[in-house]
């Protein structure tokens, strides 16, 4: 067995939190006539606001923000980051979110004047690096998934998934065809089901075999007529590739259904296999996960849907094209759904992913693929003694594991190990999900962690392991070394209190 | 031979011997051969970070439309406000930046509190009690306030105000075809809404904008009323900065209400990512889409915050989920938070009342030209649309060559004739914020003037 040495490259990835103290809030902070506004001298004739909008109109009590120096300002968002895990700080294997590291890079692109101050609605020809930009991108997401076109409007994957439904329903609209339902695995992310009901479909759930693949033989007994088409992720959720997609993707073909590919598990295939060559006839990719765009604490993201060229007429529009003198213009497909977003999408993601792309090329995007895999099968086999995986084989990019073996020996359950981890200063993987394993653990490394951070990864929930055996309660008491400890989740649910002002406070 | 893999070639070979295995090519024996991509990727291959800045450089030059070589008066939902060095630089550090989604709240309550004080800035500023942690834009948060109107009232027709602006509109009626919302259009003349135009009956929510996309006040009073009188909610979309003067959506009676959180902090950015504001009353707060932080206590009794209501969300509810909403725009959100935290309650006052002075200024400016006129006779905040005797979208171009960015023309912002509007090529919606100065506004009078001989 080749055990990496733990430190010192591996200590350097993991990295316990700042911040035990109580941060004040902004307006427990704030003092009554403070300020740190600064604005232009515009010499603007200062005419007294009642002579310009009539009375009706005007509040008559001063909406209270908070009132604080500057100083104060840049001291309170700085403590509050210290009690803030991320991804530059230290390994996040939360499975499912492909917490890779955001190259600085594509955020010195993004920050440039020329792309982040442009208006959005000036005409084409002012715009015209912003429009090879959208066109350059959607050529490489097509060519990376094997698609023929791409709408780049989604902010999001979800939003992609409810775009990709919509476009589903157009095309079967088109033609005269009226289709109820919408085949999901119950391995799925829960976008997929809500989106489904967004998209005016019902969903029928499709059981997982006892190998965590989709059961070939309920997929085929569930189509019919009546079936819109089938929402995957491939790897699935469970970090294992769907190997019957052929079969899968023949029989949805032969009712008139489309396959969905859901892009969040992408990564695992990156130059290996691409969406269209399986099958798929409408993909959306999550260009926060894959592209390595910085997720924001929860966004921005973006998810472009690309399609196969019988789906192009039907994607939302405006879409940026070439025209026909080397100038690039706004075009509406014929039988267009119409706008998703208010805009053009979430524009400054999409830059920063195709700098990403640009980077690694084509040679570049396929070792991301390898060496995601490469760690995600070493931390399986590494822990397989302490965290069995749900299914012993090799996996894609992630691997579910499962923490029953230390429930039932010593009563730890896969939370109590997951906060123990934050202990140790690494991010916790994805607990409970996918539903379908017991005391789920999903880790997905990525390819941007080294072997020394998994193998010190490793050795964290080795020890956690041995906390099982010696003191099992101090794990369930778990983390205390974090700026809080467990939170009591019912009693906010119970008691809401999710404003300032809310009176209960 | 560009990346971004720690792994040398050695550290590749142990860690494959470990698994038994000779190339990374049988990692990926799962994958059917009869699939497999043999010839790789049909893209060019990887290059250095200096080269593709090269190439990035040469983009970004081809944008003529960049705010150091236009003046931008162009508004409609998307403004040109002063972003200081103090709120780019708090909200670029990278814990904000290269976190994800606060699911482990003991080492996320950096990203939750800041939520948290976003979610009371956002219920002051709408004047109601309940705001959620963000949507992705002004645009789709509209889209979520119908889906909650049809849940609370059972009902699937929406009255929406051609004053709302046209994209969101077109984002309504997109989505519509998958829910099955009966979208109601209703015409404006001289500006506002007629409301009696349309048949109210069986109402899920009715629509109005404030101010609405042509600039104009509508006197909201009369929505409420209809609303009320037909058990509808009332959604109002509204600009957030307008909360700094003038009366919020909740003074006005509404249920719900939506905006774009741009200006807030967030460049001009080619419309993305901004930042969908949205905020109702107690009766929806368990219809509220997407995640919304609670304060609580953690084990130690110390105050903490956490994502709650989870029960409403798709990863726990799927189908039956109030929306498929997981990844938002909670980074813009943070900075809305620090951006109102430097304006501070005088600040977002004072910058109202500029834009407001501003665009007055530049309007009775503007009037004094031969054959410019106003769109509408009724008052504005700040922004207002101009007819102009040439098609707009001429006298735009023109202006653009003198290095003003005139606005927007009607047609091309709706990609069309928008049908609520008269002769609408000929119409401009002009805007300006607190960063105009008399200069600027004098200079764009006169080149408003010579465009229009």
């Amino acid at each position: 067995m080749t055990v990496f040495n733990a430190a010192p490259g591996g200590r350097a990835a993991s990295a316990p939190l700042l911040g035990h103290e109580t941060e004040p809030t902004m307006f427990e902070l704030s003092v009554p006539g403070r300020a740190s506004y600064q604005l232009r001298t515009t010499g603007v004739p200062a005419r007294p606001l009642d002579q310009l909008v009539p009375p009706e109109h005007l509040n008559e009590d001063v909406v209270n923000l908070a009132e604080l120096s500057e100083r104060d300002l840049v001291a309170h968002f700085t403590r509050l980051s210290h009690r803030q895990f991320s991804a530059d700080l230290g390994a996040y294997p939360l499975g499912s979110c492909t917490m890779k590291y955001n190259p600085k890079f594509a955020d010195a692109v993004a920050a440039d004047p020329g792309l982040n101050t442009v208006h959005p609605g000036v005409p084409a020809e002012l715009a015209q690096g912003w429009l090879e930009l959208l066109v350059s991108l959607e050529e490489k997401l097509c060519a990376i998934t094997g698609m023929s076109a791409a709408t780049l409007q989604p902010a999001a994957g979800a939003a992609g998934e409810l775009t990709g439904l919509l476009l589903m329903r157009a095309f079967h609209g088109a033609n005269g065809d009226v289709r109820h339902r919408v085949l999901i695995p119950d391995s799925a992310h829960g976008t997929n089901p809500a989106s489904v009901t967004l998209g005016g479909y019902e969903v029928t759930t499709i059981p997982s075999n006892d190998r965590g693949l989709v059961d070939l033989a309920a997929l085929k007994a569930a189509l019919g007529p009546d079936v819109a088409g089938i929402m995957l992720t491939n790897p699935n959720t469970v970090g294992l590739f769907e190997e019957e997609i052929i079969e899968i993707a023949t029989a949805v073909h032969d009712v008139g259904g489309l396959l969905y590919y859901d892009g969040a598990n992408l990564n695992a295939i990156l130059g290996a296999v691409r969406p269209g060559d399986m099958g798929f006839d409408i993909v959306h990719m999550n260009l926060h996960k894959t592209f390595a765009t910085p997720h924001g604490g929860g966004g921005p993201g973006a998810g472009p849907v690309a399609v196969s060229s019988r789906l192009e007429e039907f994607l939302p529009g405006p879409r940026a094209a070439p025209g026909a003198d080397g100038v690039f213009e706004w075009r509406f497909p014929p039988r267009s759904i119409g706008r998703v977003h208010g805009w053009h999408g979430n524009a400054m993601v999409l830059a920063r992913a195709l700098a990403y792309i640009d980077v690694h090329g084509g040679d570049g995007l396929a070792r991301v693929a390898q060496h995601a895999v490469l760690n995600a099968n070493w931390l399986r086999r590494r822990l397989e003694k302490t965290l069995p995986a749900a299914y012993e084989r090799l996996c894609m990019h992630e691997c579910v594991l499962s923490a029953t073996k230390l429930k039932d020996a010593y009563g730890v359950r896969g939370l109590d190990v997951a906060k123990a981890l934050l202990e140790e200063g690494f991010h916790a993987p994805t607990v409970y999900f996918p539903l379908i394993v017991d005391e789920a653990l999903m880790f997905e490394p990525t390819e941007t962690e080294s072997p020394q951070t998994l193998e010190a990864l490793a050795q964290a929930v080795e020890r956690i392991e041995q906390r099982a055996k010696d003191d099992p309660d101090s794990l369930h008491r778990a983390p205390q070394s974090t700026p809080v400890s467990r939170v009591d989740e019912a009693r906010a649910a119970r008691h809401l209190i999710a404003t300032e002002d809310a009176a209960s406070r | 031979m560009a990346d971004y893999l720690p792994h040398t070639p050695s550290e590749v070979e142990s860690m494959l011997a470990f698994l038994g295995m000779n190339s990374l090519e049988e990692l990926f024996s799962q994958i059917p051969a009869a699939v497999r991509l043999s010839r790789g990727l049909e893209l060019a291959p990887g290059q250095s970070e200096p080269d593709v800045a090269d190439y990035f450089s040469r983009l970004t030059r081809a944008n003529k439309g960049q705010s150091a070589w236009l003046t931008c008066f162009a508004g409609a939902g998307a403004y040109d406000h002063e972003v200081p060095a103090v709120v780019k630089m708090l909200a670029s550090r990278s814990e904000f930046v290269t976190a994800y989604t606060p699911y482990q709240p003991e080492v996320a309550q950096g990203v939750l509190q800041a939520i948290f004080e976003y979610q009371t800035l956002v219920s002051r500023l709408s004047g109601l009690p309940i705001a959620n942690a963000s949507l992705y834009d002004g645009a789709t948060a509209l889209v979520e306030a119908l889906n909650m109107a049809s849940g609370a009232t059972g009902r699937q027709k929406m009255i929406v105000s051609s004053g709302v602006h046209p994209h969101w509109r077109d984002v309504v009626r997109t989505f519509a075809g998958g829910t099955g919302h009966e979208i109601v259009e209703v015409p404006m003349v001289d500006g506002r809404t007629q409301w009696d135009r349309a048949d109210l009956t069986g109402a899920a929510a009715l629509v109005a904008s404030y101010p609405n996309y042509l600039g104009v006040l509508e006197d909201l009073s009369v929505a409420k009323g209809l609303s009320r009188a037909h058990d509808a909610l009332l959604v109002v979309a509204a600009d957030p900065v307008a909360a700094g003067v003038l009366k919020t959506a909740g003074e006005w009676g509404a249920d719900v209400f939506v905006a774009e959180g741009q200006p807030f902090g967030t460049p001009l950015a080619f419309g993305g990512p901004y930042l969908g504001l949205f905020a109702c009353s107690t009766e929806q707060v368990r219809r509220l889409p997407g995640r919304i932080v609670g304060e609580t206590v953690d084990s130690n009794d110390r105050r903490a915050f956490v994502t709650t209501l989870r029960a409403r969300e798709q990863d726990i509810r799927r189908e039956k989920a109030t929306s498929n909403v997981c990844t938002n725009q909670t980074l813009m959100a943070v900075t809305a938070a620090i951006q109102l935290g430097w304006l501070g309650t005088q600040g977002l006052r004072e910058v109202a009342t500029r834009c407001a002075q501003g665009a007055h200024y530049l309007f009775d400016e503007a009037r004094k030209i031969d054959g410019v006129e106003a769109v509408s006779s009724a008052p504005f905040f700040r922004e207002f649309a101009l007819r102009v005797p040439k098609s707009a979208k001429d006298v735009l171009r023109s202006m653009c060559e003198n290095g003003v960015l005139g606005g927007l023309s009607v047609d091309e912002l709706c990609h069309g004739p928008d049908p609520s509007i008269e002769d609408g090529e000929h119409v401009m919606l002009v805007t300006v914020t607190e960063r105009r100065t008399r200069e600027q506004i004098d200079h764009y009078v006169d080149t408003l003037r010579k465009a229009v001989r």
